[in-house]
Formats: C-alpha cells, sequence, structure tokens
C-alpha cells in the first residue's frame, strides 16, 4: 500500500471498510505458525507454487491461526484463504461450520496410482482439513549438561531426584497430563481412558506438582530450545522439529527423548467465506502432493501425512543429514508413542484448562 | 537543598544518608538502561559480562549483533557487501521491515492524532465549552482503560470492518491512543493563553485562519510538537493493538522485539535496544530545547 | 454600546442593542454562538474517539451479556423451553423439538458450535451434541426421547436441560459468573466451582494485590527524589531530571528487555552474585518468572508516573513553611510530618492513583517476566481471546476490569482533576 492512499484512507474512517482490502484475482493469503515452520513451507510449497503457477501467495503468521479465523469467520469478513490449525481446531471448527469442506476426492493421487484417502495416513483427511505434517511433543535435553546416565523414558523428565534441575514445559494442559500419566507408569493405549476420569485427572495434576517447583513454562514453539540453550532449564518439553533445528542446524547438543511422545497433526483448512475459494483449493491440492510433502522434510524434522512421501525422503538442507530417522514416525521413534485424542480434548478442553490455569498461578 | 550552617551532627549524618539514598533510586532508575549498552557489543551470545569484557579485552567486544540487525531476515546476506546487497537489506532484513513499519504508522497516527487533538484542545481551552470536564474525560480515557480492553474491543471491530491486518486499521488506533497526549500538552500550553489577543487579531480585520496561523499556532506551537512526540512515541511504543489486529505486513519494531524476547533471545535485541535508547535521548533532549522555548516566549524564565 | 450606567439603574426599560434587540437576548445568542463554535473544534475528534474507541468498547461489552449462538441455532429447542419455563427434563414433546434442532445442525455443521457454547457449562457436551446430531440426522420419526436417551442417557440429565435452558437465553449473565467463579450447581443454584478450577477472584486480587504494592514501592522510592528534585537549584535539579525522564521516555520493550538481562539466572546480578561468592553456580536465585520478576520491573516503569507529580506538587511548596516550622522549635521530623507532608498529599494521591491504574492493566511486562505466579487478569484475558477463543468470557472479564478502572479514574478525576494532568 502507498503512503499517500494509507493517510487519505486513515483520514476517512468511513471509507475505510472499502479500501483496506483490494485482493486481486491470482493472489492467496496463507496463514501459518511463524518461526522455522513458515520458512519450511515457503521453500517446499509456496515459492514452488508461485512458479508453477503464476499466481501470487502472501504469506502471514499468527500465534494461534485459529484465532483470526474464527473472529473473521464469525464477523463475516474473511481475508484469510488458507490458514494451517493444529488437529483439534480444524475438527472443533469444521463442526462448527466454520470452514469449508474439502473433498478428499479432488487431491492428487500418489505416484503409482494409490488413492488420496488411501495414501494419507489414517486420520490425516477429515471433512475440512488436509493434513500436510505429523509432529510430535517430545522432551529434549542438554547433552553437554548431564554427565553419566543419560534420561531415556518420561519418568526421567519427571524425576527432579534422578535429574536435579528445571524442567521446561508448554503453558497449557494438552499434552502435559497425558506425559504425566505416563510418566506415572500408564501405558500410552490407556492415557485417555485413565484421563477421563476423575482420579486420572488427579492423578495427572500429582505427578506434575511432583516438579512444580523447577517448572520453566514456554508458550511459543521456538521458546523450548532456546531455554535449553541458556541453561535455563536441563530439560524440556518441545515440537520435536524445533530441537532438530536446534541440534542440526546451530549444532546444539541436544538430544530428542522419543519414549512418550505426542504424535498430533497440522493441517491446511480453507475458512467459511475465503475470498480465494477455489484458488485456495489448487494451493492445498499443490502443497499436499507426494512430493511437497516429502520436500518439506527437507527443511524441518516434521513427518509428511502421505505414506508415499516417505520413500522420497532425502537429506535435510544441510546435505548430510538422513532426515528419516528423526521423523516422529520412524518405526524406533513409534514405540512407546500417543497419537492426540482430539476427541477427548474438544470436550474437555475449557474445563481442564481452567483447572490447569488455576493451578499454575496458585502460589 | 543545600544543609544550613547551622545543622545539628544529627542533621548532617541524615542528609548525607538521604542523599545517598537518592543516589541508589537514581541508579535503579538509569542503571538498568545503560546497562544493556555495553552488553549488546559482547562478542558471546550471553547477557552477560564475559570475563574478557571485564577485563576490556578488545577481543570481548565486537558489533556482531548491530551487523545481525542488517542481515537477520536477509535473502542473500553471505554475498560481498555492494550496492546490492544493501538493497536486499532494505527489502528483507526483518528489523528494517519492522523499522518501516513503525516509521510509516508512527507517522501517520502522529499526524492524525496531532491535528485532530490539537483542533480539539483549541475547543476545549475556550471558556465557553459546553460539558467540558465530561468530553475531557472521554478523551483522555484511552491513556487510562487498559490497552489489552481496547485491544479486545478493536480485535471485534476490525474484524467485522475488515480493517484487521491492514496498515489503516493500525493507524487509526495509533492515533486515537497518542490523542490524550497531545490533548494534555495542547491544553496546558493554553492555559495561560490570553483570549484578547484573538479578539484583537480579529478586530484588526484577520480572518479566523489567519488568526490561528499568525497568532494562535507560533504561541501553541511547543505545545503541539511536544504533544506530536509523545504521540509519535506512543505509537512507537505499542506493542497490544498490534499484536491483536496486525499481521505480518504491519510488524513493528515493539513486535518484533516481543517475538525476539519470547523465541530467539539474542543480543540482537540488545543491539536494537541501545539504538532505541540513543533514539529516546534524541527524543528527550528535543522535549527539553522546545520546553526551554515555550517557557521563553511565555515570558516564564527558567531561573 | 449606547446603554449608560443611568439607563440601567431605570427598571422600566428594557436594555438593548444598537439594532434594537434586547441585550440579554444578544449575548445568550452570542454565548450559544460562542459554545457552538467551541463544540465545533471538538466534534471530529469526539466523533474519532467514539468511532475507533467508545465503539468497540462498547460493542466487547455487549458480548460479554449476549450470546446468541444456542438460541441461533437451536430455535425449536429455544422456542419450547421459553414457553415451558418450569419442565426439568421434558417429555415428547420437548426431545422432538431436541432432535429436529439436532438434525438441522448436523446438516448445516454447527452442531460442534452448540456443543462448545453448551460445553462452557457442563464439560464432555461438546461430543454430546456432536454424536447425537450426527444420529439424529437419520431419525425417521417418534420416539424421540426414547431414541435420543438410547443414544446417551445423558439426555435424560435435568442438570443438562438446567444448562441448555440458561444457554437458550441470548442475553445472559452467566459468563460474569464465571469471571468471578461462580456456575450454577446441579439444581441451578448459583454457586461457586470446585476449589481447584476458582482462578479469576484470585487473579483479579492478585492484580489489586500487585499493582497496590508496585503503587507504594513507586512512592516510596519516588518520594524523595521528587523531593530532592523540587528542591535543589534548578541548575542541578534539571540535570538530575534527565534520569526520571530517559526511563519514561524509553520504549516498554527494551526496559523489560534489561530487566530480563539483569535477572534472569544466567544474567548479570546473578553472575556478580556467583562472583562475590555469595551464592554458588548451582545456586543462582530465581529472580524472573514470579511475582518478583513482575513487581521489580513494574516498579521501575512506572516510577516516573509517581515522581512527575509528586515533583510538580512540590515545586508549589514553599520552602519557608518548613523554615518557619522548625524557627518555632520544631524537630526536623516534626516539621516534615505536621507542615511539609500533609502539603504533598495531593502529589501523593495523584501518583498512586495513576500508577494503580495503570499497573492493574499491564499486560505485556507480566506475560514476559512473571511467568505463572506473576501474572496479572489481563493475561488470562489475552490468554481466552487468543487461546482458548472464549469470547464472551474475555469479555466479561475485560468489562470487570474496565469497570475497576473506570472507578478508580473516576476516583482521579474527583481528586486531581483528568485536565490536570501534566506530562514531562
Amino acid at each position: 500500500m502507498k503512503t499517500t492512499t494509507m493517510l487519505a484512507s486513515a483520514a476517512i474512517v468511513a471509507s475505510l471498510s472499502a479500501t483496506a482490502f483490494t485482493v486481486n484475482a491470482g493472489e492467496i493469503t496463507v496463514m501459518s505458525w511463524g518461526g522455522a515452520y513458515t520458512k519450511s513451507q515457503v521453500e517446499a510449497y509456496y515459492k514452488p507454487w508461485m512458479a508453477a503457477t503464476g499466481h501470487k501467495l502472501k504469506s502471514v503468521d499468527a500465534p494461534n491461526p485459529a484465532a483470526p479465523i474464527k473472529a473473521q469467520v464469525t464477523a463475516k469478513n474473511v481475508s484469510i484463504d488458507v490458514a494451517d490449525v493444529e488437529y483439534s481446531d480444524a475438527v472443533r471448527y469444521c463442526d462448527e461450520g466454520l470452514l469449508e469442506t474439502i473433498d478428499a476426492k479432488q487431491l492428487p493421487a500418489a505416484p503409482d496410482g494409490t488413492s488420496a484417502e488411501d495414501d494419507f495416513i489414517e486420520g490425516a483427511l477429515t471433512d475440512c482439513a488436509v493434513a500436510n505434517i505429523v509432529w510430535s511433543t517430545i522432551f529434549a535435553y542438554d547433552a553437554s549438561k548431564i554427565s553419566g546416565a543419560k534420561p531415556t523414558t518420561m519418568a526421567d523428565f519427571f524425576d527432579t531426584k534422578k535429574f536435579p534441575g528445571k524442567r521446561g514445559l508448554r503453558k497449557g494442559a494438552k499434552a502435559n497430563l497425558e506425559m504425566a500419566l505416563m510418566a506415572d507408569g500408564v501405558p500410552a493405549g490407556e492415557v485417555y481412558k485413565v484421563l477421563g476420569t476423575s482420579d486420572g485427572v488427579k492423578r495427572a495434576f500429582a505427578k506434575m506438582a511432583q516438579i512444580k517447583s523447577d517448572i520453566v513454562w514456554w508458550e511459543a514453539g521456538a521458546q523450548a530450545p532456546q531455554l535449553l540453550a541458556d541453561g535455563e532449564v536441563l530439560m524440556t518439553t518441545a515440537y520435536n522439529g524445533r530441537i532438530f533445528n536446534a541440534a542440526v542446524d546451530e549444532n546444539k547438543p541436544f538430544v530428542i527423548v522419543w519414549d512418550g511422545q505426542i504424535l498430533d497433526f497440522d493441517l491446511y483448512v480453507i475458512p467459511k467465506g475465503a475470498p480465494n475459494k477455489e484458488l485456495a483449493l489448487e494451493f492445498i491440492k499443490y502443497a499436499t502432493d507426494t512430493q511437497r510433502l516429502a520436500d518439506q522434510a527437507k527443511y524441518i524434522a516434521y513427518g509428511p501425512a502421505r505414506k508415499s512421501s516417505a520413500p522420497l525422503i532425502g537429506l535435510f538442507m544441510d546435505g548430510k543429514t538422513k532426515m528419516g530417522p528423526h521423523m516422529p514416525t520412524a518405526p524406533a521413534n513409534m514405540k512407546n508413542a500417543l497419537v492426540n485424542n482430539f476427541e477427548f480434548w474438544a470436550d474437555r478442553d475449557s474445563e481442564l484448562n481452567e483447572r490447569f490455569n488455576a493451578w499454575i498461578t496458585a502460589n | 537543598m543545600a544543609l544550613p550552617a547551622h545543622a545539628s551532627p544529627g542533621e548532617k549524618v541524615w542528609h548525607y544518608t538521604y542523599l545517598v539514598i537518592c543516589g541508589f533510586i537514581f541508579l535503579f532508575l538509569i542503571a538498568p538502561i545503560i546497562i544493556i549498552i555495553p552488553l549488546s557489543f559482547n562478542v558471546e551470545p550471553y547477557f552477560t559480562f564475559t570475563s574478557k569484557m571485564m577485563a576490556f579485552d578488545p577481543e570481548g567486544y565486537s558489533l556482531r549483533w548491530y551487523d545481525k540487525i542488517l542481515t537477520f531476515g536477509m535473502a542473500n546476506p553471505d554475498v560481498p557487501r555492494d550496492s546490492a546487497w544493501w538493497d536486499d537489506v532494505w527489502q528483507n532484513a526483518t528489523w528494517f521491515h519492522a523499522m518501516k513499519n513503525s516509521a510509516i504508522i508512527g507517522v501517520a497516527s502522529t499526524v492524525l492524532a496531532t491535528s485532530l487533538g490539537t483542533l480539539a484542545a483549541l475547543g476545549l481551552s475556550r471558556p465557553e465549552m459546553p460539558f467540558r470536564r465530561a468530553i475531557m474525560g472521554l478523551l483522555i480515557s484511552p491513556m487510562i482503560v487498559p490497552l489489552i480492553i481496547t485491544a479486545t474491543g478493536l480485535f471485534f471491530f476490525y474484524s467485522a470492518t475488515g480493517l484487521a491486518h491492514s496498515y489503516a486499521g493500525i493507524i487509526l488506533a495509533h492515533a486515537m491512543l497518542g490523542i490524550p497526549f497531545v490533548i494534555i500538552t495542547v491544553t496546558a500550553t493554553l492555559v495561560g493563553f490570553d483570549h484578547s489577543l484573538t479578539r484583537a487579531a480579529a478586530s484588526l480585520g484577520a480572518p479566523p485562519m489567519t488568526t490561528f496561523r499568525k497568532v494562535i499556532l507560533p504561541l501553541i506551537l511547543p505545545g503541539v510538537i511536544s504533544g506530536a512526540l509523545f504521540a509519535f512515541v506512543t505509537s512507537f511504543d505499542e506493542i497490544v493493538v498490534v499484536l491483536f489486529v496486525a499481521s505480518y505486513d504491519q510488524q513493528t519494531i515493539p513486535l518484533q522485539m516481543w517475538n525476539g524476547i519470547r523465541e530467539q533471545i539474542s543480543p540482537t535485541i540488545l543491539a536494537v535496544a541501545t539504538i532505541l535508547v540513543i533514539f529516546s535521548i534524541t527524543l528527550l533532549t528535543a522535549i527539553e530545547l522546545l520546553r526551554r522555548r515555550s517557557e521563553r516566549l511565555r515570558g516564564v524564565s527558567a531561573a | 454600546m449606547t446603554v449608560s450606567a443611568a439607563d440601567s439603574i431605570d427598571p422600566g426599560v428594557p436594555l438593548v442593542t444598537p439594532d434594537g434587540r434586547p441585550l440579554k437576548l444578544a449575548l445568550a445568542q452570542a454565548t450559544r454562538r460562542a459554545r457552538i463554535r467551541a463544540f465545533a473544534l471538538v466534534v471530529p475528534l469526539l466523533l474519532f474517539v467514539l468511532v475507533t474507541f467508545a465503539f468497540p468498547i462498547g460493542q466487547m461489552l455487549y458480548l460479554s451479556i449476549h450470546n446468541p449462538v444456542f438460541s441461533d441455532h437451536m430455535p425449536r429447542l429455544t422456542a419450547y423451553l421459553t414457553e415451558h419455563p418450569d419442565v426439568q427434563v421434558p417429555g415428547e414433546e420437548g426431545f422432538a423439538a431436541l432432535a429436529l434442532d439436532l438434525a438441522d445442525a448436523k446438516k448445516n455443521r454447527t452442531a460442534g458450535r452448540i456443543g462448545t457454547r453448551v460445553n462452557y457449562e457442563r464439560p464432555g457436551s461438546n461430543s454430546l451434541f456432536k454424536s447425537s446430531a450426527r444420529k439424529a440426522a437419520k431419525f425417521k420419526g417418534p420416539p424421540y426421547k426414547e431414541k435420543l436417551l438410547e443414544i446417551r442417557s445423558d439426555w435424560g440429565e435435568p442438570h443438562l436441560w438446567n444448562v441448555m435452558r440458561r444457554a437458550s437465553a441470548q442475553h445472559t449473565l452467566d459468563f460474569y459468573a464465571a469471571a468471578l467463579d461462580l456456575t450454577h450447581d446441579e439444581n441451578g443454584d448459583l454457586s461457586q466451582v470446585s476449589p481447584e478450577r476458582r482462578i479469576y477472584v484470585r487473579l483479579f486480587w492478585r492484580t489489586l494485590f500487585l499493582s497496590a504494592v508496585i503503587a507504594f514501592l513507586c512512592l516510596l522510592l519516588g518520594y524523595p527524589v521528587a523531593h530532592l528534585l523540587a528542591t535543589l537549584p534548578l541548575r542541578y535539579s534539571n540535570l538530575l531530571m534527565i534520569l526520571v525522564l530517559l526511563p519514561f521516555w524509553t520504549s516498554l520493550l527494551v526496559r523489560t528487555t534489561s530487566w530480563i538481562a539483569l535477572m534472569q539466572s544466567q544474567g548479570v546480578i546473578n553472575d556478580i552474585l556467583v562472583t562475590l561468592g555469595i551464592v554458588g553456580d548451582d545456586g543462582r536465585v530465581q529472580m524472573m518468572y514470579n511475582q518478583f520478576g513482575t513487581i521489580i520491573a513494574m516498579t521501575h516503569i512506572l516510577l516516573p508516573f509517581m515522581i512527575l507529580p509528586l515533583y510538580s506538587v512540590m515545586k508549589t511548596i514553599p520552602p519557608s513553611y518548613v523554615r518557619a516550622a522548625r524557627s518555632l522549635g520544631a524537630t526536623p521530623l516534626t516539621a516534615f510530618i505536621k507542615v511539609y507532608f500533609p502539603q504533598t498529599t495531593p502529589g501523593i494521591g495523584a501518583g498512586i492513583l495513576l500508577v494503580f491504574i495503570l499497573a492493574i492493566g499491564y499486560y505485556i511486562t507480566p506475560a514476559l517476566v512473571g511467568g505463572s505466579s506473576g501474572q496479572l487478569i489481563s493475561n488470562q484475558i489475552a490468554f481466552h481471546m487468543q487461546k482458548s477463543l472464549n469470547w464472551s468470557l474475555a469479555a466479561a472479564l475485560g468489562a470487570i476490569l474496565l469497570f475497576m478502572v473506570i472507578l478508580l479514574y473516576w476516583v482521579y478525576d474527583r481528586l486531581v482533576g483528568v485536565d490536570k494532568m501534566k506530562l514531562g
């Protein structure tokens, strides 16, 4: 926008809504989470798509793209065409009628002809969303700070006697409660069953209470590796891709412990009433094809949502690190893994977060 | 506050204790701002003084974090630094992007706030102004109402009107936040204003516009300018509204700092902070000079 | 004017202007014109502030009592519940309305929205609505009650029906209740939520308490400095004033960053303590990410707002008063307490109120250095705005905070006067 037009529009309140957005044909706005993650999407999806189709793509970031989507759709004034959201939000918004439906049959088939519906990992396609990556919440430690036995299990993370030091945890109920139960001996398969009971919730909070005085809370995904790097914590939970990038790209001595990892999807959605619905769908079709999903793994250690992408995953952008073993979905990493139960969180989200907030703000 | 010659020993002890206490308070006020300046030259990526820095070893100091302000976000930071490199800085560097936005938004909202605010202050300082107290109360309230509430209101309002994620929306919001400062400073200069001057101008045949330009404006100008500076700094420093209604395109310096603190906290933040402190000192000097000029103009002598 | 002093004494002849109009009228007209002219100058700004500030906030406040999600998407059931205000768990008629609405909700993909609304008060309702809507869409006809109870026995729960009845009201105070840690219990009576979920009342108190502590600390630190500035010769005080004004003019983010650099466990203060051997390398003091961090950083940031009003009041107090008291035999302490201090109370009031008002709305600094125990109510508002997306609750919390601020602002206006506010 030119400065002059800005000033003119600023002067007249009434004319603002008309001048604020002029969307040209052939341009879409894609919203994502920022940081290394958006960067990987720019390289793997945005740039190739613009080059291949000649359309323009505007990349915008939000701390959680779900918030502006809900605001815009509720207000019936949508400027975002495609957004990258978490699983529970994708499902919830779909049920709330805030998203356009996406017919999975329109998605391109795998190179060997397998239809998209069979090619995507189970659960990666919903009525309104197409998953692009599988990510996971893991815990990691700084190997240079721990001499002797290294932590290997979720229980070690919650054991400040064996490994004295601060712990970084994401500020929020999700993932923490599950991890606490797994550390307390609940097998991954039974976590949500136990957490569904009030005794289970109590047990999870009790487990967290054991280390409460040693917890440093983080919020943005990039904070976790930072806490480790600064020596503010000995171990922290984190998104696996962030730790990978710190370890491989920045040569930090960080080690991921895959025991008790919690898998989740990130999905592309089209907000209801998106200004360029058709083009948005074209973009999603392109970005979630087999090659593009495999390409993204070159820039960040998140797994592709298509099975057919897995064999195509090669080296990290440094040209020497094999990405395969760093994927959350690699068989060795899946031994004791939990898949995030979005139904559970859709039901219990507000209640458990309220309780969580009350718990952490208590002195 | 000189100590009288007849002060008792007890009084003397108290007097010096008092001065020491004040010294510590001044230290508390200023030390946190000054301390970041040497820290920003740290060669290591830490927020503290290294032993080399303490020994004033030149090797402990470097400009690498200032360099990082230029290179962070660039497309090709590693090529030779010719004009194309600088062009890349100007186009792509994250901090430059933020700086441009802060400048555009700051200037536009200042112009808007100052013009509307000065006009209103002229009305408010007239003795005939009806509902003066209530209107004044409303116009000052953007300064008092917690930003989180203002930002929440704007989030809904802008989502509904399409102003979200636009420059216009943020400029309007920042102008609104700057207005109380303009009102306060301009009405303050108008307090001692002699209204017979405008009447004299009118009786000599000057049209209202001429009276404003030739008589009123020169007298209130220092107030207008310091109000404008306050409005600019308000916009330049504002983050909560930006956090709620802006998108990446409108990312400003404070927002970039917020992201930096929460994400990759590195001494780059300290380098930016140092530049901002120097910027504040410049503004402060400007304000001080204006204040002196205003006092001279109004015949209030400063000692 | 042709009216002479002699004329004005004569009560029988009305005063007129040269063109023959009664003077009173002419004066009234002139005054009105002046009033209109003055007002006209203010109008553009007034409109601007109304549109960009008052209206959005009003809209937000309305959101705290207006939530039509349920009534919009469950019209039949809402109508039924309005017609039968006393029924707890209804019979076939009510269930028919429910089943048909659920089937529509499935068709319109709004079941989740309704579920989320009910879920605020009754955890677990989200999946109840979604799964029931899926199945209700396949119902061929009655008996609806039997069929719905077969899907989930929850539908026979009086508590659920109480919650739905309340949710069906377009205008509700339920979000204010939630913002005060209250909920409707199984019998529909207002009661406190279970102890482990109580949070907002405590946070409001904490916000007020921390703001009071900060205001008090600012007074404690600001008073001596303001006094020194007011009594020193102008040459020195102008110089020292810069030390007060520089923080005032420095970006909030810069000052918060400095405190992080100073207070973090690998930061400057801890390093000094370790170097001096006061604490061991493994015993670094946790100064940040807690209440202490919030208090120190905010006191530093708000201190100029205390010093400046104190200074402008102290500046007007003639030193001769204290000298007179001393010469009459008062000890320095008595002279201070009885003579000087009382004269500074307007400045104290102004400073305390200003700092307090600004502190209770703080968001950025507690978010960055407050950890979890140093969080204020603003941080919860941001949480519900950006994370949980329960905007009605965010608006209700905001409204309560706004109410407190306006109350204080009103007190400030009474005691100090907003037009007396000074900057720099």
